[in-house]
C-alpha cells in the first residue's frame, strides 16, 4: 500500500515535470517568434527575392566627403592637391558652383580674396591662400574663347510644324 | 529649423506666393508645418520654375533661362530668372511691412503701411523689361569674375504697383535730391546683420518716370518669394539689380546713393574703353544706366533639323533699354546680308518687342540664324563681342541658333 501510494506519487511528479517541460518549450519557442517578428515584422529574411543591398545602410557621415570619379561629390570640386582646404575656407558662405564657373588667373583670385577679406566678412586665409590660389589655376584654369566661340553641345532634333 | 520659424511666422498668404499656388485644405494645417514643397531643395519645386531651367549657384541662388523658355509674350514665373546677391528673407511678415522714406533729401521722413501704399495711390500695370547686368559675361575673354550667365538672365512680365513718383510727391522732396537708392529686408551671405546685400538706386529722373513702380503684383498675382514679395521696385530697361526685391525703405540723397554695389567696380564699366584684359581704376568707372539693344530669338530651340524646301518660322524679342527698336533683321550668312522681320510695338514703353520672320534657305547644310536689332537711335548690336570691361557686363552680342536643312 505504501509503495503503491509512493510509486502513483512519483508518477504524478514525472507527469507534471514533463508538462512543465512541454509549456516552457511552447512559451520559449513562442517568444522567439514574436521576438523575430518585432524585429523583422516583413519577415524579410524569409523571403529570397530582397535583394541584399537594401539592407545596407551606411552612415550618412562616412559619405560626407566621398569622391566618386575624381569629385568631391559634395561641393563638385575637383580632388586634388589643395582641394579641402579650399572646400573649407570657400565654401562657407557662397556655393563652390560660384568658384568653379569663375576661371581666374593668380592674380585676380589675388584681388577676388582681398575684396572678399573687405567687403563680405571673408577671414585671414594665411599660408592656406597660396594652396586655395594653387589648386585653383591649377584645376580651373582660363580658358580662350576669343571673340565669339562657335556653337557647341547642339541638342539636334526634327522640327515639326 | 530656420524654415519652420519662417512657415510659422509668415502669413498663408507668404506661402501662397513662395509655392506660386493656392494651398488646398490650409486652414487644416497644422500651426508650424512646413509644406512639403518647402521642405524641398529640389530648387525647380521650390521657386517653380522649368525644369529646363540652369541653376548657376545654389548659395546664393542664381537662377536662368534658356532662349526657348522666353518664348512666351510676356513671361510666367516658371521661365524667370532667378539673381540673389544675399540670402532670401526667410520672416516675411506681411501684416506688418511698412515701407520708410528717408534721405537727406525728403523734406520729412514718412513711413507707409502696405495697405495704406496699396489704397492711397493709384495703381497701374505695365509690361517691363528686367536683364541682368551681367548677362552674357560667360563669353567675355579674358573671363569676368561672378555669376556666369549666358543668355538667360531677361524677362519681360507684367507688374502691377505704384508710381514712386506718386509717393515721394506725398513725402515732399527737397530741390537737391540727386538720386534715390533702396534698402531691403534680404540677409548678407556672411549672415552679419550690419552688412546689406545690395543697396542699389537711380537718378531721380528715373525715379520720376511713369513706368518706375513699386510693384506688388506680379503676372496679376503675388509677386513670388524670389522675386520680392512683397514689394519691389521695377525700374524697366536698367540694370535689374535697380529694381530692388524685398523693399522696406528707400533713401532719397543728395548725393549719387553710396549703397552695397554702388560704387568701386559693382554694376559698373570702364568710362573710356579699355583693350581686353586692362586694369581699370575705381575712379575710371562709370555706373551703367539704360541697358543696351538686345534681341533673343526664342523658337525654334537651337538645333531644328527640317527637310529641304520648307519655310522656318522664326519669333522672338528685342529691347533697347530707354529706347524702343525700330527694326530687328536676321541673317543666314553670318552677317552678309541681312533680311527684315517683323516687329510689334511694345505693349507700353520699356516692355520688350516681339519680332517674327519665315526664313527659305537655299539649299540643304548647316545654317546658323542670327538676330539683329537697332534701336530708335540706330545703333545696333555687335556680331561680335561688344568692349571688354572687367566686370563682364552689356554683352549684347547677336543671338545665334543652329538649324540643319537635311
Amino acid at each position: 500500500m505504501k509503495k503503491q501510494n509512493h510509486d502513483k506519487l512519483k508518477r504524478d511528479f514525472q507527469e507534471l515535470y514533463r508538462k512543465t517541460i512541454l509549456a516552457c518549450a511552447v512559451i520559449g519557442i513562442g517568444a522567439i517568434i514574436l521576438v523575430y517578428l518585432i524585429v523583422d515584422p516583413g519577415l524579410s529574411a524569409l523571403k529570397t527575392d530582397v535583394p541584399q543591398t537594401e539592407l545596407v545602410s551606411v552612415p550618412e557621415d562616412d559619405d560626407y566627403d566621398k569622391i566618386e570619379n575624381g569629385i568631391h561629390v559634395r561641393t563638385g570640386f575637383i580632388d586634388a592637391p589643395g582641394m579641402m582646404v579650399t572646400v573649407q575656407n570657400c565654401t562657407n558662405c557662397h556655393s563652390a558652383k560660384l568658384v568653379m564657373q569663375n576661371r581666374m588667373n593668380e592674380e585676380r583670385w589675388k584681388s577676388t580674396i582681398k575684396w572678399m577679406q573687405e567687403t563680405q566678412n571673408l577671414w585671414d586665409l594665411g599660408e592656406n591662400e597660396a594652396v586655395i590660389i594653387n589648386y585653383l589655376v591649377t584645376n580651373y584654369p582660363p580658358k580662350k574663347v576669343g571673340r565669339r566661340a562657335v556653337l557647341t553641345d547642339i541638342e539636334w532634333y526634327q522640327l515639326e510644324e | 529649423m530656420k524654415r519652420r520659424s519662417f512657415v510659422a511666422k509668415s502669413s498663408l498668404g507668404g506661402l501662397v506666393a513662395l509655392l506660386g499656388v493656392e494651398i488646398v485644405f490650409k486652414e487644416l494645417m497644422p500651426e508650424g508645418y512646413t509644406p512639403v514643397a518647402l521642405q524641398d531643395s529640389d530648387p525647380f519645386k521650390l521657386f517653380n520654375k522649368d525644369k529646363d531651367m540652369v541653376v548657376l549657384n545654389d548659395k546664393p541662388w542664381n537662377i536662368e533661362a534658356q532662349a526657348h523658355l522666353l518664348d512666351d509674350k510676356v513671361t510666367p514665373n516658371k521661365s524667370i530668372f532667378v539673381r540673389n546677391n544675399g540670402l532670401i528673407p526667410e520672416n516675411i511678415d506681411v501684416e506688418n511691412w511698412t515701407l520708410t522714406i528717408d534721405g537727406e533729401s525728403v523734406k520729412q521722413e514718412k513711413t507707409y503701411s502696405l495697405s495704406e501704399l496699396k489704397s492711397k495711390f493709384k495703381h497701374h500695370t505695365y509690361q517691363l523689361t528686367l536683364e541682368c547686368g551681367g548677362n552674357g559675361r560667360s563669353e567675355f575673354d579674358p573671363p569676368a569674375k561672378g555669376n556666369q550667365w549666358t543668355i538667360g538672365a531677361v524677362y519681360c512680365a507684367s507688374w502691377t504697383g505704384i508710381r514712386l513718383r506718386d509717393v515721394l510727391e506725398d513725402v515732399g522732396i527737397k530741390d537737391d535730391a540727386v538720386y534715390f537708392g533702396y534698402h531691403a529686408a534680404d540677409v548678407h551671405l556672411s549672415r552679419d546683420p550690419t552688412k546689406e546685400p545690395i543697396s542699389r538706386g537711380a537718378p531721380m529722373s528715373k525715379a520720376l518716370q511713369d513706368e518706375t513702380i513699386l510693384a506688388f503684383k506680379m503676372n496679376g498675382e503675388d509677386i513670388p518669394l524670389a522675386h520680392g514679395y512683397p514689394l519691389r521696385v521695377i525700374a524697366g530697361g536698367w540694370p535689374a539689380s535697380v529694381s530692388g526685391k524685398w523693399l522696406q525703405r528707400i533713401s532719397i540723397r543728395n548725393i549719387v546713393h553710396d549703397g552695397t554695389k554702388m560704387t568701386g567696380t559693382a554694376y559698373r564699366v570702364p568710362c573710356k574703353p579699355v583693350a581686353p584684359g586692362e586694369k581699370v581704376a575705381d575712379e575710371d568707372m562709370c555706373i551703367i544706366e539704360s541697358m543696351p539693344v538686345k534681341s533673343l530669338i526664342t523658337y525654334p530651340k537651337t538645333g531644328a533639323t527640317l527637310s529641304k524646301g520648307k519655310k522656318l518660322n522664326i519669333r522672338g524679342h528685342a529691347w533697347a533699354g530707354e529706347l524702343e527698336v525700330a527694326k530687328v533683321e536676321y541673317s543666314i550668312d553670318f552677317g552678309a546680308t541681312w533680311s527684315s522681320c517683323i516687329l510689334e510695338k511694345p505693349a507700353n514703353r520699356l516692355a520688350w518687342q516681339h519680332f517674327s520672320a519665315a526664313i527659305s534657305f537655299p539649299q540643304e547644310g548647316y545654317y546658323e540664324v542670327w538676330a539683329k536689332a537697332t534701336d530708335s537711335n540706330g545703333v545696333s548690336q555687335p556680331m561680335l563681342l561688344p568692349g571688354w570691361n572687367p566686370k563682364g557686363y552689356l554683352n549684347n552680342a547677336c543671338h545665334r541658333i543652329a538649324v540643319k536643312i537635311a
